[in-house]
């Protein structure tokens, strides 16, 4: 076994942000190399398959300028770390996490490998804690809980970024002194990054940023995420933070997982997206959580935009699959001026349950919740049938659905850029629902009253 | 054997030794990483590690016994929650943390137990291989202690032991021992196998009553996300007349477990008393724990579930979800470069997937026993696309379809199964049954409630041509009737006290509404109108 980092100028063959290097004694499967260029351009790289003494790196960042004959490359013995230490709060840094912001590098209290080992099942605490995001369409109908994983499912010119800043801003989480955010920012174009850290410098709370702009190597973009995820399990499972993770957007992340893939020339899966996607998205969304006899949090919000709005695309598809639900936007909800544009029939929160009733929000929530959603599914229904039949052919009953579904997209759904308790949302609903002549769904056990 | 590791893609290993067999366990470089033989070439084998692999180095050292990946079977299995490789999960995080880590090797049973043991034959008995030499008490269970192979007992013996025990010895040298190992990858032998007969009551109104299972049947659910599979595999676990339930939460989500552990250490057995943690086995390889490992859960699984069928048993096997075994497998087959075939699935998928579900079945055991193993398994179709090929590969071979409708999720109809499309090819074994068990109207009752349904459907076509207010009496009735059917039975909400219905009372809830549903048409005919029926209210339509 070696003990220290050794090199080699052997590299045989250069091929988008792969190399090969020939003559290597004893690689790690994963180990961290360092690529020392000419002119004095260095990289960071990392093992992907080691044959014989041939090994096929992977490089962090842009192989333009790199050569066969100069380039040295450095194995470090070691697998990829990040430095840990709650003085990393209120910095940003690069996918790699170099600052960006020209202050010094930070005394690192310790070092945790980027990709991280599974939670035992046993371990995890389940989440359960109401957070009020201040959203009607979310905290009565889709309620989000710490520990959560809860994506943002947007289409292109569609406000995700506005709403995840609304989710930031009006978070109940906010009151509490053990909050921070965790911001890492995937394929942004710089516009769109200064949104996010605008608003997120305007909560004056602790804050990491991890960028990995529209510009910058793809790698990198692979990296970015697990390294906003190691600071945020450090800061909440050991410093007792409630951490929000927040990450923009996916789809850049899966797209640079595809083009490594096809550079590695592996088998494509479908979309040309590979077959490991789904564990590859799950070792990420899979992170956030509680656990067991410890204090923090890490809560995830991703924003992953649909492409052609299709939700069955593979990025949308396993996302789903993997997170706790989801937060749907729709473009017709949009086009008629309705902020936020959350269709709640395709979103779902999963742990709704958990953080729900009476001691947590409220105990008729679960009730008022149900009868909302049915009244309006099938509100939707009979839109359907109107387009056919037109509304003079509809039943009263049925008339009535259908003004109660409009009121409950302008009144319920649509709160502009205002905060709602959740309280306040419940309240609203339920004047929507007595307003709802004959609605069936009414209770038919007297010993619950309907409101509390 | 000992050889060193020449290659590394992944955690697919390449070592220069010999002398291995295919599916030989092998521990992986200094960290000894419990790995699988899955190819053979001249001086080389390919191995598959089961744990992370990063930082194992090319020249690091690779070690095998020649003994095949096997589970441990005995007393002490229920109860408890394993990994995909069978290792106690409550034992790991007592020893490694609340963060998986590589290279440990609990035994799945805790040695140190002692187990009051009863035998059941003496000294001079001639046994037959897998043969009860005696019994322990497993909390509600009682535990037969099988011979692995025949002979004649020399010795036996009651009294306390733990696992790893010899109870008694047979006269050609085998020791028996309370537990015993068992190759993963082999099916546990019977005599023969046998008709399913009986029922397997879920406490599913929408399954008992339109899809019935039975006990030995083997039935699949494919959803997209979000439509519910999950919660009804777990009311399923819950609330299932069967004996022992095995649930393997094979590439999902680790809240999801650990939930489950939690509800299953309170809740009730409702059929026995005790905890359902008592009955129950769990295996979590949750979507972000190795891959590899994740492919041999379900193998793990069914060997434990095997094992207590043996016993004579109703096991049930539920898994969430078959579609990333199969994931699992094509992620297997690509790093070894095999040819793909649809959908880069490997060719053998489907003969792998029949040779599973085959599993399933009632069985006389080799103790002469009659045990049954049933399964029930969720299906993630990539898009929600049924024509995918995990989901056809499930179709071909499972005698029950219950298909999650998304449309009917997002209106909040759960359990979201889709009655038209939905099939059970157990009908006519279960049909019989419940008409004399549970009441004699059952099939009846079960073909009117059918047709209403499907009357609905067709109505409703009609409907959205000439609008509700165009439609007869006789025909707004039924839209009304079978909206009640869709409420009142086959909605099922998990989360309230209505979680569990038993057959009984299922059949009362479609019998009042058909009842009412006879009555108004009685009335209709007589040339009154449905609106003045209505009104009148001496029935109990919503
Ligand atoms: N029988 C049911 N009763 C009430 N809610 C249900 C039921 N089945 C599913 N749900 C709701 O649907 C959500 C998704 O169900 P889940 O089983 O997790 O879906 P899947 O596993 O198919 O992705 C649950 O979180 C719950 O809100
Ligand atoms: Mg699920």
């Amino acid at each position: 076994m070696r003990l220290s980092e050794h090199s080699y100028r052997t590299v045989s063959c250069i091929r988008g942000p792969l190399l090969f290097v020939e003559n290597v004694i004893a690689a790690r499967i994963g180990e961290v190399v360092r690529i020392e260029g000419p002119e004095g351009l260095v990289l960071d790289g990392e093992v992907l398959r080691i044959e014989n003494d041939t090994v096929l790196i992977q490089v962090f960042g842009e192989t333009r300028g790199l050569d066969i004959d100069r380039t040295r490359i450095v194995f470090s013995d070691s697998i990829k770390q990040v430095p840990v230490s709650e003085e990393c709060l209120g910095r940003i840094f690069d996918g790699s996490f170099r600052p960006l912001d020209g202050d010094p590098p930070f005394y690192a209290t310790k070092t945790e490998p980027v990709v991280s080992r599974a939670i035992n099942p046993v371990a995890r605490a389940r989440p359960e804690q109401f957070i009020e995001t201040g959203i009607a369409a979310i905290d009565a109908l889709n309620t989000l809980v710490k520990g959560q994983k809860l994506p943002i499912f947007s289409c292109a010119g569609l406000p995700s970024k506005e709403l995840a800043a609304d989710i930031l801003r009006h978070s109940g989480l906010l009151g509490s002194k053990s909050f921070a955010v965790v911001f890492v920012a995937l394929g942004l174009t710089s516009r769109e990054y200064t949104y996010y850290l605008e608003t997120i410098e305007s909560l004056h709370k602790p804050f990491v940023a991890i960028v990995n702009l529209a510009d910058r190597p793809v790698v990198e973009r692979l990296l970015a995420p697990r390294v906003g995820l190691t600071i945020a399990e450090y800061l909440a499972f050991e410093k007792g933070l409630d951490v929000l993770v927040l990450v923009s957007d996916m789809v850049n992340y899966c797209d640079a997982l595809r083009e490594v893939s096809t550079a590695r020339e592996e088998l494509p899966g479908r979309r040309g997206y590979p077959g490991y996607m789904y564990s590859d998205l799950a070792s990420l969304y899979e992170r956030a959580g509680r656990i067991k006899g410890r204090e923090g949090s890490v809560t995830m919000l991703p924003v992953v935009t649909m492409p052609e709005d299709d939700i069955t695309h593979p990025i949308p598809d396993l996302t789903g699959y993997i997170t706790e639900g989801q937060i749907v936007l729709s473009r017709e909800l949009y086009a008629r001026g309705i902020y936020p544009p959350i269709d709640v029939l395709p979103s779902l929160s999963r742990l709704m349950q958990q953080g729900i009733g009476a001691g947590q929000t409220r105990d008729d929530h679960r009730r008022v919740a149900d009868r909302l959603y049915r009244n309006y599914a099938r509100g939707r229904e009979v839109r359907k049938l109107e387009a056919i039949v037109g509304r003079d052919g509809l039943p009263e009953k049925e008339v009535g659905l259908l003004d109660f579904s409009s009121a409950f997209e302008r009144q319920f759904i649509h709160q502009g850029e205002q905060r709602r308790s959740v309280v306040e949302s419940l309240d609203v609903g339920l004047r929507l629902l007595d307003e709802l002549k004959g609605d069936s769904d009414a209770p038919s056990d007297p010993d619950q009253p309907d409101s509390a | 054997m000992k050889g060193t590791i020449v290659a590394i893609s992944g955690v697919t290993v390449t070592v220069a030794i010999d002398g291995l067999k295919l599916y030989d366990r092998v521990r992986v470089g200094e960290r000894r990483l419990v790995g699988e033989v899955v190819r053979l070439e001249p001086g080389r084998a390919i191995v598959q590690v089961y744990e992370e692999a990063r930082g194992l180095a090319v020249g690091e050292p690779v070690e095998s016994g020649g003994k095949p990946l096997s589970v441990q079977l005995g007393p002490g299995l229920l109860g408890t929650m394993f990994d995909g490789l069978q290792r106690p999960l409550q034992v790991l995080y007592d020893q490694a943390g609340a963060f998986i880590g590589s290279g440990y090797e609990p035994p799945a049973l805790a040695a140190e137990t002692r187990w009051p043991f009863t035998p059941l034959r003496q000294v001079g008995d001639q046994l037959e291989a897998g043969e009860a030499v005696g019994y322990v008490e497993e909390g509600a269970f009682r535990h037969v202690i099988p011979t692995p192979a025949a002979g004649t007992l020399e010795r036996i013996e009651a009294g306390e032991f733990g696992v790893d025990d010899v109870i008694a010895h047979l006269d050609s040298g085998i020791d028996i021992h309370l537990a015993h190992h068992w190759p993963v990858r082999q099916q546990r032998p019977s005599r023969q196998k046998l008709a399913p007969k009986r029922p397997l009551v879920t406490g599913q109104r929408c399954l008992d009553f339109l899809f019935p299972m039975v006990k030995g049947g083997a039935a699949i659910f494919p959803g997209g996300f979000g439509t519910g599979k999950t919660v009804l595999e777990q009311s399923i676990a819950k609330y299932a007349d069967v004996d022992i339930v095995v649930y393997v939460g094979c590439g999902e989500r680790g809240n999801e477990m650990a939930e489950m552990l939690d509800e299953f250490v309170d809740l009730e057995d409702p059929y026995r008393g005790g905890r359902l943690l008592e009955r129950t086995i769990v295996l979590a390889n949750t979507s972000n724990m190795p891959v590899a490992a994740r492919e041999a859960s379900i193998y793990t699984a069914i060997a434990m579930a095997e094992y207590y069928r043996d016993m004579g048993y109703d096991v049930l096997l539920l898994a969430d979800s078959i579609s990333r075994w199969a994931e699992a497998l094509r992620e297997i087959s690509s790093s070894l470069e095999e040819m793909p075939g649809e959908e880069g699935y490997p060719t053998y998928l489907g003969s792998r997937l029949s040779a599973f579900l085959e599993r399933a079945g009632v069985v006389e055991t080799a103790d002469g026993r009659t045990g049954s193993l049933s399964m029930v398994l969720a299906v993630s179709p990539p898009g929600g696309d049924f024509t995918e090929p995990v989901t056809q590969c499930c179709l071909r071979v499972s005698g029950a379809f219950y298909m999650l409708d998304a449309e009917l999720a997002h209106s909040r109809h759960f359990p979201a199964i889709n009655w038209s499309q939905s099939y059970s090819l157990y009908e006519r074994v279960t049909g019989p049954a419940f008409d004399a068990e549970i009441d004699e109207n059952w099939s009846r009752l079960r073909e009117r409630c059918r047709k209403i349904l499907q009357q609905d459907g067709e109505l409703r076509e009609v409907a959205e041509i000439v609008g509700q207010e165009g439609l007869q009496d006789e025909d707004q009735l039924v839209l009304l009737v079978a909206e009640n059917l869709r409420q009142r039975l086959l909605c099922q909400n998990a989360y309230s006290e209505d979680a569990f219905c038993p057959p009984e009372k299922t059949l009362s809830i479609c019998r009042q509404i058909i009842d009412d549903f006879d009555a108004i048409t009685a009335r209709l005919e007589a040339g009154e109108a449905l609106n003045i029926v209505l009104a009148e209210g001496d029935h109990a339509l919503e």
